[in-house]
């Protein structure tokens, strides 16, 4: 949409970091080629996923608008950008923030897109990503250019692939970590980065570091792999490792992490992981997406087979340079402070520098030093608030921030005497909101505001009950105070609503002939211990009744509760019957619709609710095969090396031409054996053995004619090509292509691509 | 230079309750009646987020938005979609989409609405690439934003501010002392 996009790729061109900028590039032909109907839609959307641009809610062009569902009048005529999608609908681009860490540059920058293609709002998401809503598919190369220059992508930030690593927001300054898992999330992030054994999974693959068990900051027992820092002694030497947690996750059936390696060394943590990657990718469910994720394979198996597995996998595994290579760099992480450490003013008559201080600061190991918490309503902060942060902790810090998994920014190395100028300069900007981490700090998904999936409204809810805690201010009682409220807008708990103290997650319920929004109260989750247990649910309530309901266990666990006694143990020791009773008047005597209208709508929309809009989620994407990926690839190249040619670069444009070849024969090769490498010589002699000798790959007309022209082009790899030889040879690789379709589409009526790895 | 994405924002003089529901009832109205000649999507809602857009109809070509940014609530015209013409057809053109959303408002609310300036209105351009926000820009656009102004407005009585912080956005104030109608210029 934005006419300025072509300006940017001239202005970046050369400039980005690789393979960033060529990844782009890749995905502005696919888009291309998505609008001239090369490629196909269920193709496209999957690709788009794993660039990080994702769908949102009424992305299918319709739209209920407390009357009907009516149709948005897009422009006709134009593709779509996946099944039911609307080119033209604006969507979401998630932003990866590997560990939460970012430096004033890049929030510059991501106020200046959040500005120019988004709504003027960063968000900051439960794992520690940043989202843009409502831009145009159109302009993200331009803001993926635009991010890469800052050295940032949001490859695999979405799609059935490894999403962001995260990681504790005080690593390296927490008093209780065992060491700083920085360096390790660094290089686990890098290793993994488009690594092809992580290509072919069923569906998502979080993993997560931790450096202690007892704090909540990094959630090791709710992700798919989860690093938690440990050290032993060997010899009097202190070695550092990881207990390995694995197979957690939230979702609708919530499953905790078991232990997969008491002590992990650090030396393994990637050759392991690269293991795991591909057992998953072998075994892991690829049809019904519901039981695809990691837990259900270690469900199936059970731990002792999965590790028996993992294990023999990574004998097999060839050695790599890379594996060990990173921690010759550990050291190069460690921060330092920009100004001398100092000591905390004394508390004055400014109560709401008192306030902020109590519950925003947190002692670092290093004397002198405490880190701020920046607070954020729902995750979000407008772009002139995101430039403004940058700029204090520019001012502050050498640019040390982090974003959390509660949706808030963590400042790091503030020196304690700057601590009541940095309040002034945070309270300016609007970003010196009390309370972080206790009940006022709501953690919430996005639900029915931009989710295709919401049912019910977690952010209007959300922002209702944090308006109200924040009117009772200082009367909260503290032990209401410390309690965790979590919000997602459906069972997929986006918003973590299991490892809360008090969660809510959205559902659906007809009272009185009409469909009214409610949520399902959840009690007892565990924050603490990395997300140590899970919360139930208790009973479904009208989203309007939600704050009573809050009130109401609020006052029973003031009235209840054993001092000291952890929400989680009162829960446990009450009892799920009692807890039910207390909120038991708010599921009777709904208002009839004519009373109270507003009772059948949501908080912070005032239509008439249905469930009507909710959609197709994308949360896995489609399940694409490794084929049809590395198919899409091949025509891309095929396309690029046709621009090439009309620009004249004939050389460029032959071998382009003839690696999609390769690229095409490599795939089909793969269906039958996985390992195959990139070396060309043993593609092509793979793909002869298999499918030119087995005559598999022969044209029922043309016989094997096409494999030739992938033989001959590979007999003459490295010739020169003139303008005629290119055009010649891309005719050719067209056509290779087409018959490698036509004979895996044989393949698949015939039954037979389900070949036996070698 | 060739200029796109023009936002028009014509400030509150007055006091404006955001809080209730009210005014997103309104935008939720429009959207479905799709009010405007370009495409209504949805509403989205900022109002826990101090100084910044409170509430947005998103739209396809462009976005209206009750904006508090910079401490100043007004009605933001943010175009997104180019637009074929001249400069000064692209600067009129937001302020007419502006205004013309400023007098629905007007009519929809009656006592409740809010009141606008009618002696001030700003000018940004919403894209570093085209306009960034320099000094040469500013000079480069003088004329273009005179031409506008004075058509718009009928007189040319104004005086033009630009905002000069260079992070920031390319942006103009245009202040007069006659006032103008909103009738008139929507
Ligand atoms: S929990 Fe549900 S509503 Fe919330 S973001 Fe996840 S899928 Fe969407």
């Amino acid at each position: 949409m934005k006419t300025s996009n072509s300006l940017w790729r001239d202005r970046l061109s050369g400039k980005l970091p690789e393979p960033l900028g060529e990844e782009i590039d890749n995905f502005e032909s696919e888009i291309e080629l998505r609008k001239q109907g090369k490629i196909e839609d269920k193709i496209f959307a999957e690709t788009r996923l794993r660039r990080g641009a994702y769908g949102q809610r009424y992305d299918n062009g319709t739209r209920y608008d407390g009357e009907q569902t009516r149709e948005i009048p897009y422009p006709p005529g134009k593709n779509t950008k996946g099944p039911g999608t609307v080119w033209d609908a604006p969507g979401m681009v998630r932003i990866k923030i590997p560990y939460g860490g970012l430096n004033p540059e890049q929030l510059e920058v991501l106020a200046e897109l959040a500005e120019e293609y988004s709504d003027d709002i960063v968000h900051v998401t439960t794992r520690q990503d940043v989202q843009l809503h409502f831009v145009h598919i159109d302009d993200t190369p331009a803001l993926m250019r635009r991010l890469a220059a800052v050295n940032i992508t949001t490859r695999e930030a979405c799609g059935n692939s490894v999403r962001n690593v995260t990681g504790c927001p005080y690593a390296g300054v927490c008093k209780d970590q065992a060491f700083d898992v920085t360096p390790y999330a660094h290089a686990l992030t890098q290793f993994l980065l488009g690594h092809p054994d992580v290509q072919n999974f069923g569906r998502k693959f979080k993993p997560t570091f931790s450096g202690c068990g007892q704090h909540a900051c990094g959630l090791t027992a709710m992700h798919d792999a989860g690093y938690l820092a440990v050290t032993r002694e060997v010899d009097g030497k202190t070695e550092r490792g990881f207990k390995f947690y694995v197979g957690g996750g939230l979702g609708a059936v919530p499953h905790q992490a078991k232990v997969f390696d008491e002590f992990l060394p650090v030396e393994e943590m990637l050759p392991m992981i690269q293991a795991v990657a591909r057992v998953f990718a072998k075994h892991g469910e690829k049809k019904n997406r519901n039981r695809a994720r990691l837990k259900f394979l270690i469900k199936t198996w059970g731990m002792e087979k999965f590790k028996e597995e993992v294990l023999a996998e990574r004998k097999k595994l060839t050695p790599d340079p890379r594996w060990t290579e990173y921690l010759d760099s550990v050291d190069t992480f460690e921060e330092k402070p920009s100004r001398p450490g100092g000591a905390l003013p004394a508390m004055n008559g400014n109560e709401r520098y008192n306030r902020w201080a109590k519950g925003n600061l947190r002692e670092q190991r290093q004397d002198g030093y405490v880190t701020a918490t920046v607070a954020l309503p729902l995750g979000d902060l407008t772009a002139n608030q995101t430039r403004a942060l940058g700029d204090i902790v520019g001012k502050y810090t050498t640019g040390t921030i982090r974003a959390t998994v509660e949706q808030n920014f963590v400042i790091r190395w503030v020196s304690k005497s700057d601590a009541a100028a940095l309040f002034a300069e945070l309270d300016a900007a609007g970003l010196a909101e009390p309370g972080a981490g206790t009940i006022v700090d709501i953690v919430s998904c996005p639900g029915t505001d931009t989710c295709k999936l919401g049912i019910s409204s977690s952010r209007g809810l959300a922002a209702e009950l944090r308006k109200r805690l924040i009117e009772k201010g200082a009367q909260l009682d503290q032990a209401i105070e410390d309690l965790h409220v979590k919000v997602s807008g459906c069972f997929n708990s986006c918003g973590q609503h299991h490892v809360s103290d008090i969660g809510f997650y959205g559902v659906n319920r007809i009272v009185q002939g009409y469909q009214v929004p409610h949520f399902q109260v959840v009690l007892g989750g565990e924050w603490e211990n990395n997300g140590g247990s899970y919360g139930l649910p208790i009973v479904a309530i009208a989203s309007k009744r939600i704050p009573d309901a809050l009130d109401r266990i609020s006052e029973f666990s003031l009235r209840e509760r054993l001092a000291n006694e952890r929400f989680s143990a009162f829960m446990g020791r009450v009892g799920k019957a009692k807890a039910r009773a207390v909120l038991d008047d708010l599921t009777k005597d709904a208002p009839s619709h004519d009373d109270d209208a507003s009772f059948y709508s949501d908080w912070g929309d005032p239509r008439e609710y249905s469930t009507g809009d909710i959609g197709k989620g994308e949360c896995a994407g489609e399940v694409v095969t490794a084929y049809e990926f590395a198919m899409t690839s091949a025509e891309r190249m095929v396309f690029d090396a046709q621009v090439s040619l009309d620009d004249g670069e004939s050389q460029k444009a032959g071998e382009d031409g003839y690696a999609a070849m390769l690229k095409a024969a490599k795939a089909l090769v793969q269906i039958e054996y996985d390992d195959v490498s990139e070396d060309s010589d043993e593609v092509v002699e793979e793909f002869k053995e298999r499918f030119y000798d087995t005559k598999k790959f022969f044209d029922p007309y043309a016989g094997g004619k096409f494999a030739n022209y992938l033989f001959t082009g590979h007999e003459n790899a490295g010739r020169r090509f003139d303008v005629e030889a290119a055009r010649h040879l891309l005719e050719e690789s067209h056509l290779f292509i087409e018959a490698v379709h036509a004979c895996y589409n044989r393949m698949r009526t015939a039954g037979l691509n389900h070949g036996a790895s070698k | 230079m060739n200029i796109q994405h023009v936002n028009a924002k014509l400030f509150f003089d007055s006091p404006f309750e955001i809080g209730g529901p009210r005014v997103v009832g309104v935008f939720h109205d429009w959207v479905r009646e799709q009010v405007f000649d370009e495409v209504l999507i949805d509403v989205a809602d900022y109002r826990h987020v101090p100084n910044g857009p409170s509430l947005m109809i998103i739209g396809l070509e462009a976005d209206y938005v009750v904006d508090d940014s910079d401490g100043r609530m007004g009605l933001l015209y943010n175009r997104k979609a180019g637009i074929d013409g001249s400069n000064v057809d692209r600067f009129k053109q937001a302020i007419d989409s502006a205004a013309n959303a400023a007098l629905l408002l007007k009519e929809t609310l009656g006592d409740k609405a809010p009141m606008f300036s009618q002696t001030e209105f700003q000018w940004t351009v919403n894209d570093r690439a085209i306009a960034p926000n320099t000094p040469e820009t500013f000079a480069a656009f003088t004329s273009d934003l005179v031409a506008s102004a004075t058509a718009i407005l009928g007189h040319s009585e104004f005086t033009l501010k630009h905002h000069d912080d260079p992070r920031r956005l390319f942006s103009v104030t245009v202040s007069t002392i006659k006032s103008f109608d909103f009738a008139e210029i929507a």
